[in-house]
């Protein structure tokens, strides 16, 4: 905290030149010094991510690697004990059939698992406040044609002929596009949002529907390729050898068709209604609700069909796969989220942003200009500026912005100056545009949290309006 | 104090006024494809032509990628047969139009919009929910506000 813990933190904070002219030196400098997160590591959706960002999987696993056992170890069982009969007596393209199905399997079992199922990211606080508003003019006005108005979070759109309401998602802070839904255990906005899988570990939606649809495919010719051939087996060596002595010889064919006699119901079955899905371009969630059904009303369609069972199929699982919206591996920019310094009362809709790639270290540099511009008049001009700094060099980092090793000054409260104040040494040079100055934590603030001490280069109470700035910037420093 | 010269900079130092987005329209169905309504907010700072001229041709490059054809399908197949690894070797048509619409919108940026103090954000910054257009604000005192 103190002594050794203060400066090296500081040691980070270091500015060797700050320009007035330019900040990109700044900035380069600056994003070196301080480790970037990536945005996985800031993900708002209950997600887990793996690999540095790479897997992304939903939050209870349990049941994926459950799935993977029971594959893994049905299939090890019939390479084990039935191939090296089956290949003997009757082919060795079984075990190579099985084995490509396995791998086939396992693949699809993988990328469904693991991929980003269409996540829609979150909306920024800017285009959340702007659909608030809009939400409260839509209220304001008065019903439109016909008398009829919708409730206000949502929206019609009328799409190839059929109306469909888009409903705004408060959690997402957006209005869900058409097919998307918000799935509650991942508590993320999923785009063409089928089911939550809990086989698989995720949901599955736009992005890898077909991994999950090949994955049950294969999956039940896996199922029904080893049931089949290990009755086969046991046949045979019942042939030869008797039927309980077939079983004594082969114990685990025993417990690969009990496993994949249970299976092919299901699974088959969920294949076979994927399939007809898929022919018919509806999710599981359209099914069920019927949103498409022509019980609802004659002039009910599927206004997503393509028309044909083929380009349905063909859309699903050869069409272009999207890329992934939500960028798990890019870095996180440093936006910084604050009020606006200056208000535009007549602008109809004021950032919370006031500058786009505005971070804690604008914010520094900001401070430093007004602590220069105050240093600049013949009071302060050319003197070694010592300001007390207290513990809020602790040197806790903040989210996510490249002044994270500047210390979170939150514990300090913005009051007088002395209170919330930096260790800095400035040095002012009476340069036309440039003033070169450092900061450095100073030993001397080792001792405890000298809150007390008073500047009188700073006295709060001065009227001259440069010192103010200065106290401005100086307060300004320590909220960051 | 500072004058600034590039758009960088310019992004880092001006302020923004306000914030116009542009949400998607979804009456052809789930395709990419944004509004062509032109927001008031612009109604000063930009031609009405040239705003449309722009959302028009981001529609067509995203209709582009998502385009169902038999070169998606080609892809598609050849992905699938080689269990989707041959995209580690390869980007994906729709990427290599996402890569298109950045190249766009950059040059968008440079010479129609960053002249008249406006800034076209990439939407796939913003999970192509919205074409987000920052609006700066006039700089009064001289200063120059972009190139």
């Amino acid at each position: 905290m103190l002594g050794l813990g203060v400066t090296e933190p500081m040691r980070e904070c270091q500015y060797s030149e700050i320009s007035v002219v330019a900040s990109s030196p700044m900035d380069a400098e600056h994003t070196k010094r301080v480790p970037r997160r990536r945005k996985w590591e800031t993900f708002p959706g209950r997600n887990k991510f793996y690999c540095n960002g790479r897997i992304m999987m939903a939050k209870q696993t349990g049941v994926f690697y459950l799935t993977m056992v029971l594959i893994v170890v049905t299939s090890g069982l019939f390479f084990a004990f039935d191939c090296p009969f089956l290949a003997t007596n009757l082919t060795p393209a079984i075990p190579a059939i099985g084995g490509v199905l396995f791998v086939f399997v396992m693949g699809m079992l993988f990328r469904a698992s693991f991929s980003d199922p269409g996540v829609l990211p979150r909306a920024t606080p800017d285009e959340a406040a702007h659909l608030e508003r809009q939400i409260g003019e839509d209220v304001a006005n008065g019903p439109g044609q016909g008398g009829y108005r919708p409730p206000p979070r949502t929206r019609e759109v009328i799409i190839n002929g059929q109306t469909v309401k888009l409903k705004y998602c408060f959690t997402c802070k957006i209005f869900r596009p058409p097919r998307a839904s918000h799935c509650s255990l991942c508590d993320n906005c999923v785009e063409r949002f089928d089911h939550h899988c809990p086989w698989v570990g995720n949901c599955v939606g736009r992005r890898n529907y077909r991994f999950f649809y090949l994955f049950i495919l294969s999956l039940s010719l896996l199922t029904v390729f080893i049931f089949a051939f290990v009755v086969t087996h046991v046949i045979l060596r019942s042939s030869q050898t008797g039927f309980l002595s077939a079983l004594k010889d082969s114990p685990a064919s025993v417990l690969e068709v009990v496993v994949c006699f249970f299976s092919v119901w299901s699974i088959v079955g969920l294949s076979g209604f994927h399939t007809y899905l898929i022919g018919s371009n509806q999710t599981t969630n359209e099914d069920i609700k019927g949103s498409w059904s022509s019980k609802r009303g004659k002039e009910n369609y599927n206004p997503y069909s393509y028309g044909s069972i083929v380009a349905n199929c063909c859309a699903a699982l050869c069409g272009p796969l999207p890329p992934s919206l939500i960028d798990r591996r890019g870095f996180v920019r440093p936006d910084a989220a604050r009020p606006s310094p200056r208000s535009n009362g007549t602008s109809a809709y004021v950032s919370s942003q006031p500058r786009t790639r505005m971070c804690d270290q604008d914010q520094c540099i900001q401070s430093t200009k007004f602590v220069l511009q105050a240093a600049a008049t013949p009071l302060l001009h050319n003197e070694l500026i010592t300001v007390s700094g207290g513990h809020s060099l602790s040197g806790k980092p903040s989210l996510g912005g490249p002044c994270a090793s500047l210390p979170a000054a939150q514990h300090t409260p913005p009051g007088p100056v002395p209170n919330a104040t930096w260790e800095a040494e400035a040095l002012v040079r009476r340069d036309q545009e440039k003033s070169l100055f450092r900061w450095r934590a100073s030993d001397e603030v080792s001792s405890p949290p000298s809150l007390g001490h008073g500047n009188p280069l700073y006295d709060p109470a001065s009227q001259d309006s440069l010192h103010q700035d200065s106290v401005r910037g100086l307060v300004k420093l320590s909220s960051v | 104090m500072a004058q600034t010269h590039s758009l960088q900079d310019l992004r880092q130092q001006a302020s923004i006024a306000a914030k116009v987005f542009v949400q998607r329209d979804y009456t052809t169905g789930t395709i990419c494809q944004f509004q062509t309504k032109f927001p008031s907010e612009l109604e000063t700072r930009i031609d009405k032509q040239q705003f449309e001229e722009t959302i028009r041709t981001l529609n067509n490059l995203y209709a582009e990628a998502e385009k169902l054809g038999g070169r998606s399908y080609l892809e598609g197949c050849l992905a699938c047969v080689t269990a989707y690894t041959i995209f580690l070797c390869m980007e994906t048509h729709y990427e290599k139009v996402l890569k298109k619409i950045a190249k766009y919108i950059q040059e968008q940026n440079d010479k129609i919009y960053a002249p008249r103090g406006l800034l076209l954000t990439d939407p796939i910054e913003r999970g192509l929910r919205v074409v987000e257009i920052t609006i700066f604000e006039d700089q009064s005192n001289g200063r120059i506000e972009g190139r």
